[in-house]
């Protein structure tokens, strides 16, 4: 079946960047957050960036995702930016203090071209 | 309050169902046109609920989650999320905020994001029989801004 959720990952030195995309809930988070463990473990970065832009639609799982990455990047002395984030998304983070552990950045609001 | 429209949804608990249960539910719930935000808070909502079902009620057992949507006059949308699961042995327990009994990478947050994102939230339930969670909410609406 097409999964309706994906991330791409981008390593630059000491930085692994996750775009994520897609619509993040129970059935999705796992293949997620395998990907970025991954990645997580094989380069030990200094900073980890979940890149939200491309999120179309997150319940609690998105929430179980961050703070499992944060509990996997605690030990590594690896601080976490979640970035890109829609009102909705930045909506549940807060929900669940989710600013206590990581830098949250909402979305640069779109401007119309009126 | 007259009820001015109704739905119901059978679907298996299915986790790759939870997207089309909110889907659905959405798109009904657009006949009381409401703002993006509106429907966002629904659709987390139901998310929740009908993640709780196939988690926790059938433990991942494919059985029926039945879903009904019922549209007020008075602008307010009453959804019902409806397992015959194991039911919940201490309801106020598992509404804490952090309580999760499915341990690694489940938020424990599923009711707090129900009772946030919605005006009001019941839950009944019976050990062995099921449990059913109704959700309501108020949509003030596009028009209202």
């Amino acid at each position: 079946m097409k999964a309706s959720a994906n991330v791409e990952i981008k390593v630059d030195r000491k930085t692994v960047t996750a775009y994520l995309s897609g619509e993040i809930d129970h059935h999705n988070a796992p293949e997620l957050r395998r990907k970025i463990d991954e990645a997580v473990n094989n380069r030990l970065p200094e900073l980890l960036v979940l890149d939200f832009g491309a999120v179309s639609f997150m319940d609690s799982s998105g929430i179980g995702l961050v703070m499992g990455r944060y509990r996997l990047i605690e030990g590594l002395n690896c601080k976490m930016y979640i970035i890109n984030l829609s009102g909705h998304a930045y909506k549940v983070m807060r929900l669940a203090g989710l600013e206590k552990i990581a830098v949250l950045q909402e979305k640069k609001k779109e401007v119309s071209a009126k | 309050m007259k009820v001015l429209n109704e739905v119901k949804i059978q679907l298996e608990s299915r986790s790759v169902n939870e997207g089309y249960a909110r889907a659905a539910v959405s798109a009904f719930v657009c006949q009381l046109d409401p703002t993006l935000e509106e429907l966002n808070d629904i659709k987390t909502a139901v998310s929740e609920a009908v993640t709780n079902c196939i988690v926790h009620a059938y433990k991942n057992q494919v059985d029926i989650v039945y879903i009904s949507i019922k549209l007020f006059e008075n602008s307010t949308v009453q959804i019902s999320v409806r397992d015959r699961g194991c039911g919940i042995e201490d309801v106020k327990k598992a509404m804490e905020p952090l309580y999760t009994s499915a341990g690694e990478d489940r938020a424990g947050l599923g009711f707090s994001v129900m009772e946030s994102f919605c005006d009001g939230v019941k839950v009944r339930s019976k050990t062995g029989a099921g449990t059913t969670v109704t959700l309501t909410k108020k949509i003030r609406g596009r028009s209202a801004y």
